[in-house]
């Protein structure tokens, strides 16, 4: 290629693309249906905001990138910063090395108070009391029901993911279930292996695990398919995370069994799907409130000193069940991505 | 360039004139051993013994529906592994062939959806955004002479970051919305993950685009002068340019083509699921290299096939599905698949060893 024709074609490509955009807008490309412009704009409650003085707190997760679960966490944090007038610095690492590291981090800072989750607590110990003895208040959430008072935190938001198993457990012996497939997207993660647990506890029929590759979505619906037609038997099948619930309805039709789709967690469009039906009915942990909750509390304590769940008890967020009676309500909020 | 049969020219001293050749380097060998020789044998016959492995200890797998299944699984791994390949040959590797493909998702869906567009328009634009990726990663390895596992690394954790970052800045959620209902969405849908039936079982378009893409790849390689510079570049780069092979242009290419089939795989996640979220396709690109290395490609680059990676990507698929067919304790499945994988590695090493032995 010889130097005039580069240098010509460097000087043409922004017509081109100008060209382009104008002929696409021209040619009438646009969608009639569907899209950004038949989404309603339908804004969060712009409530007011407390007159009390700025406070900074850090909410440190064990979250790993792009995950929609945290990502409605982190809102629900971020509604109750705002309302409160604090500060909200969030970080997060799935690595506990790391975590621990982010929560010296938010102790270098001076936060006036840090909320976390206890994924895998033995290694926040140190560092939660090395906190406390700074005078920080440290509140949980989401995940370490059962460690929380151990390590000397303030107050506990969040789901004991054995309790969360065991209700869809009981759910799935009233629906008349005989054989459930439990689907781990996450291999060696506590709390989706509980949650399996806690529905073979209370689950009168026979409960198998199948792991998949959650990074993968082509392999989670062929693992799926696979394990449907290696046994026929299975008549539900129990997902940890809502978008593997959506993928695992075409596992169903793509196989032709005749098993049904229950799910651990929520998303928008999982809604659509319990209320078309393809989906019977979700455990939702409400992660906007475990977020939500967490902040306020750190808010109530600094400026009234009140402990929710009376500093002995955690507070409950979830198990709760969204099904085809109930799916219509939660769904307007489900779209805005917040429950 | 270690498996080529031909006798190296003006290194070592040639036979006395008139002579009968002794030392047997030029000799003809048996077809049979000539056959074995070929890149694609080794993981050929490491398939066939997977196949019949699960054919035997998994009953499920010998129904039509199962095998559509399992090649649906390969072929997803293959249609990136060929690109992959041919890259490997090139004496190239590239890390950011996983989240690339959830990059060309993401844009296409958040172009189409957030500009209210026929959703073509968003697909058109993240074929160039892939090709850009691809052109980038070849660009910036030819003008820096770095090695592509350094450059391809950071392009990885930059699309990494970016697929999270730009999705959560333009959607408000780290997933993109459902494009499902949107004009153009059903005639995308037919070209990328429709499927059609045959004798009964439901087989995807994806097999179909795979063996074609194969077939198509083979072709260049071994019939045009493309596939000689491919060859080329990956056994030595400046012998290369020395003959006159234009290397930066292989080498870019090369990248681009990989671009291409993220772009492809990107497009059939897409419209298969209609959302993408955007922290996937991490630890894929692994996948893709192992395809390939399993279906006979050099990590060294300069020798491998296409056909190859298509066997490779098979026995990926077929081990991955047969495990969950068998009904085995799914605890082990990732020892199951590494056991499994490396077996077959074996085969494939013994008897390119065995063939090239004398």
């Amino acid at each position: 290629m010889d130097r005039s024709s580069h240098s010509r074609s460097r000087r043409i490509a922004p017509f081109v693309a100008l060209a382009t955009a104008a002929a696409l807008a021209l040619a009438g490309c646009s969608s009639d249906s569907g899209g950004k412009k038949a989404e309603e704009s339908a804004e969060g409650a712009a409530a007011g905001k407390a007159d009390t003085p700025r406070m900074t707190v850090a909410l440190v997760t064990h979250q790993s990138p792009g995950d929609t679960f945290w990502d409605i966490v982190r809102k629900g944090a971020e509604a109750a910063a705002a309302k409160d007038n604090v500060k909200l610095i969030y970080t997060a690492d799935p690595s506990a090395g790391t975590q621990a590291n982010l929560v010296q981090n938010a102790i270098d800072q001076k936060v006036d108070g840090i909320a976390v989750t206890l994924a895998k607590p033995d290694a926040l110990k140190d560092v939660i009391a090395k906190a406390n003895k700074a005078g920080i208040p440290v509140v949980g959430l989401n995940s370490g029901v059962s460690e929380w008072q151990k390590l000397g935190l303030m107050e506990f938001f969040g789901q004991d993911e054995t309790v969360a198993g065991e209700a869809l457990g009981k759910r799935l012996n009233e629906e008349g279930a005989k054989k459930a497939v439990c689907v781990i997207q996450e291999q060696g993660n506590i709390g989706l292996t509980q949650r399996c647990d806690g529905v073979a506890k209370t689950f009168s029929g026979t409960v198998e695990t199948l792991n998949v590759n959650g990074t993968d979505m082509p392999s989670v619906k062929s693992t799926i398919t696979a394990k449907l037609a290696e046994d026929k038997a299975i008549d539900y099948i129990v997902t940890l995370g809502a978008p593997f619930a959506l993928t695992a309805t075409q596992s169903v039709s793509e196989s032709g069994s005749k098993a049904k789709v229950a799910t651990f967690d929520l998303n928008k469009d999982l809604t659509g799907a319990i209320s078309k039906g393809t989906i019977e009915f979700a455990v939702d942990q409400q992660p906007y409130l475990q977020g939500y909750l967490a902040i306020d509390s750190l808010w109530l304590y600094k400026n009234n000193g009140n402990y929710m769940g009376g500093g002995e008890q955690p507070v409950l967020t979830g198990p709760a069940f969204v099904d085809k009676s109930n799916v219509d309500a939660v769904a307007g909020f489900a779209s805005k991505g917040t429950r | 360039m270690s498996m080529t049969q031909h006798a190296d020219p003006a290194v070592t001293t040639p036979p006395a004139p008139g002579s009968k050749e002794t030392d047997g380097r030029t000799a003809q060998r048996s077809l049979a051993l000539r056959l074995l020789a070929r890149p694609e044998v080794g993981v050929f016959l490491g398939a066939v013994a997977v196949l019949v492995f699960f054919l035997i200890t998994a009953p499920p797998v010998r129904d039509g529906g199962a095998m559509a299944n399992i090649l649906y699984q390969s072929s997803t791994i293959g249609i990136m592994a060929l690109p992959v390949a041919l890259l490997m040959i090139g004496g190239e590797f590239d890390l950011s062939a996983g989240v690339a493909v959830i990059t060309s998702a993401l844009t296409a869906s958040m172009i189409s959806y957030q500009l209210t567009m026929n959703v073509w328009v968003g697909v058109i634009v993240a074929l160039a955004v892939s090709l850009g990726i691809g052109f980038f990663n070849g660009w910036m390895l030819v003008k820096t002479g770095l090695p592509s596992f350094l450059v391809t690394l950071g392009t990885f954790l930059i699309l990494q970051g970016a697929n999270l970052a730009i999705t959560k800045w333009v959607t408000g959620n780290v997933a993109t919305d459902d494009i499902s209902n949107m004009d153009g969405f059903s005639q995308a849908k037919a070209l990328f993950a429709s499927s059609f039936e045959v004798g009964g079982v439901q087989v995807k378009i994806t097999i179909v685009w795979w063996l074609v893409f194969a077939a198509l790849a083979t072709w260049v390689l071994l019939r045009t002068k493309y596939g000689n510079w491919i060859f080329a570049v990956g056994g030595n780069k400046e012998s290369a340019r020395a003959v006159g092979v234009p290397v930066t242009f292989t080498k870019i290419s090369l990248f681009m083509l990989v671009g291409f089939g993220a772009w492809f795989v990107g497009m059939h996640n897409l419209f298969s699921f209609n959302t993408v979220q955007s922290g996937e396709g991490v630890g894929q690109e692994l996948i893709y290299i192992a395809a390939a290395v399993i279906g006979g490609c050099l990590l060294t680059g300069g020798y491998g096939s296409a056909i190859g990676p298509v066997f490779g990507a098979f026995m990926f698929g077929m081990v991955q599905q047969g495990i969950v067919y068998a009904g085995w304790n799914p605890d082990w499945f990732k020892a199951f698949l590494g056991v499994m994988l490396l077996g077959a590695t074996l085969i494939n090493l013994w008897v390119r060893q065995t063939a090239t032995r004398r």
